[in-house]
């Protein structure tokens, strides 16, 4: 199934290759990547996992940042409004940073972005007991790769079910 | 600490030591000369070199003691152990007496000889160091133990000839703790494990279980502070590597992590983070008291005291970026040091005191590199896409650091090891390891 995914995933970036192969210029490789990138805050849905239909169990940040972005913000509310109405769950957000950064500022920094998360859940009225933060710094990257795409899906903070 | 103490007692000083011998090692230049020197393997007589074989299974003691010896001097870079296939003279003869002018022939400027036996089921050796044209002896000592510390015993010999050549203490009869790391990237598996300096006699101290960072050595102790995520809760938890006994620091209602000990090994200083800010605070060991050092709405990570213990450099993004600042050891008196182009992290001072080493970002690549307390004379040692957490040896010669390499050229694999350098960023080499290695921290001198 994953796998299905990965190969679609690739299939779909060797196509686009082609197509603009013709041309190919660093310029148009970046404008690929891009797709799934604006800024370098990761747009894309490759990694996301869903906690229940239309609510996305993950945000993303930009390098050094905990700013949430539009975005994110969508899917904090969607995922706060999920939490009202199922309000037996409680949830862990675990904050993660990419690998260009040094392991303790790292361990800081995820939990700084899990914090953003929690705050933005917690003005949609989810209380403070119900959210456990995690960091995990730079720990436990979700894509292994050494590029920018990787780094932006690596930069996160993951809402997981406690219970 | 304890244990070693007991086991090994220095016995006897042979011949007070001379005090204006000829050779001496400049250990500020570098690596660009290493003097050559010549390690005759320690003689041993056969009833001797038969029991330690039934003990130790080593064919030849004396010559296994020696091998330590040079692979040390060698490794330090300062030093040219010749080829013994060269040395004209006997072991046990030259013990006695060298021949100097043989020695000078293949062009050795220092000779060491000695000789190994076994009395009362203990191992008992006597060297000595010689200075070839100066043709006398500088140094003998002998000292006895238990067999089974017999690579000690090499890495004792090594720093009283390294002490004795240049000046300064060696580093050799020491430690390294870290994390050795296995399987991908996404599912590290890490453990803590601990080596001798040289990587032999390496052993696992957790089973991978959960999730573990950044052990660090008590300067003053065999204790060992560290980060675990045991039960998934990152604390920050003291090991006692003797007894293998471990406990959470503090009671912190969230993530501690970046612990370091005192330079008298009675306090742990460290982040504790909470509602997306980390602040730096201290636990004394014996009362529990625990202290705010310092308070700020940004990340403060990374400290590490002055070996006098009256300054803390740490981590801090105050500024916007992470930067690197020193302050007094109440949290007052907040100086930024680091103003180069790039982030600066993992700021820890040397045990000299002159000088602090970090981890520095620019453009992609990562440098180790060192300034001096107040952040002039900053020097990178060494570039390469990715590398961090520098640790001093502690004589404050060496750091010790782990860099990641690709282990193809699409950049797909990786490899970890632990590397070192000279303060001189000379003589980089790399510390093997059986699995991937992280996070190195080097103990203090076990024997003084």
């Amino acid at each position: 199934m994953r796998l299905n995914k990965i190969l679609k995933n690739t299939l779909l970036v060797l196509t686009a290759c082609l197509v603009l192969s013709a041309c190919a210029t660093k310029k148009e490789v970046a404008t690929d990547i891009q797709g799934q990138m604006q800024g370098d805050v990761y747009t894309g849905t490759d990694t996301v996992e869903y906690l229940a239909d239309g609510v996305p169990d993950r945000v993303f940040f930009a390098t050094n940042e905990s700013i949430l972005t539009t975005a994110s913000r969508e899917t904090l509310r969607a995922q706060a409004a999920w939490l009202r109405k199922n309000s037996g769950i409680n949830v862990v957000l675990e904050g993660h940073a990419d690998e260009r950064g040094t392991r303790e500022y790292n361990l800081a920094l995820g939990e700084r972005r899990a914090n953003a998360a929690k705050d933005y859940l917690m003005t949609y009225g989810i209380s403070s007991d119900r959210i456990t933060v995690l960091s995990y710094g730079k720990e436990r990257p979700v894509d292994s790769g050494s590029n920018p795409l990787a780094w932006s899906k690596n930069r996160r903070s993951v809402t997981v079910k406690a219970n | 600490m304890t244990m070693f103490k007991k086991i090994l007692s220095l016995l006897f000083v042979l011949v007070p030591l001379n005090a204006h011998a000829l050779i001496e090692v400049d250990i500020t230049r570098g690596n660009l000369n290493p003097l050559p020197l010549a390690v005759s393997p320690l003689s041993i007589d056969e009833n001797s070199r038969k029991s330690f074989e039934k003990i130790l299974n080593k064919n030849n003691i004396g010559s296994e003691i020696s091998n330590i010896v040079e692979n040390n001097l060698r490794t330090s870079g300062l030093f040219n152990p010749l080829d013994n296939k060269a040395f004209l003279q006997a072991p046990d003869i030259a013990n006695l007496k060298p021949r100097f002018e043989d020695w000078k022939l293949i062009k050795a400027q220092a000779l060491i000889t000695g000789k190994v036996n076994l009395i009362d089921e203990k191992l008992r050796v006597e060297f000595r160091l010689w200075d070839i044209l100066a043709a006398k002896e500088m140094m003998a000592l002998a000292f006895t133990t238990v067999p089974n510390n017999w690579r000690r015993v090499g890495h004792i010999i090594s720093d009283k000839v390294y002490e004795r050549l240049t000046g300064e203490k060696g580093y050799f009869d020491t430690r390294i703790i870290y994390v050795s790391e296995e399987g991908p990237k996404t599912k590290r598996i890490k453990k803590l494990a601990i080596m001798d300096q040289d990587g032999a006699n390496n052993k696992f101290l957790t089973l991978g279980n959960e999730l573990v960072l950044t052990p660090r050595f008590n300067p003053a102790s065999q204790m060992v502070t560290y980060l675990s995520y045991f039960k998934n809760m990152p604390r920050v938890y003291l090991l006692d590597i003797e007894t293998g006994t471990q406990e959470v620091v503090g009671d912190f209602p969230g993530m501690t992590f970046a612990p370091r000990f005192s330079p008298d090994g009675k306090k742990i200083i460290m982040s504790f983070a909470k509602d997306g800010k980390s602040d730096i605070y201290t636990m004394d060991l014996e009362n529990r008291i625990v202290e705010k050092i310092t308070n700020h709405p940004s990340i403060d990570t990374s400290p590490s005291y002055s070996p006098d213990g009256k300054y803390i450099t740490f981590n801090s993004d105050r500024s916007g970026y992470q930067q690197i600042y020193v302050m007094k050891n109440d949290g007052s008196d907040v100086k930024r040091i680091s103003f180069g182009n790039g982030l600066y992290g993992t700021p820890v001072w040397s045990p000299r005191g002159d000088l602090i080493a970090f981890t520095k970002l620019h453009k992609g690549k990562f440098y180790i590199g060192v300034m001096r307390t107040d952040g002039s004379g900053e020097r990178l040692l060494t570039e390469n896409y990715y590398q961090e957490a520098p640790s001093w040896s502690p004589n404050g010669r060496v750091l010790i650091f782990y860099r990641e390499t690709k282990t193809n050229a699409k950049g797909e694999g990786f490899t970890a090891k632990l590397w070192s350098i000279d303060l001189t960023g000379y003589n980089e080499r790399q510390i093997k390891t059986p699995t991937d290695a992280s996070d190195p921290s080097w103990s203090s001198l076990l024997s003084n």
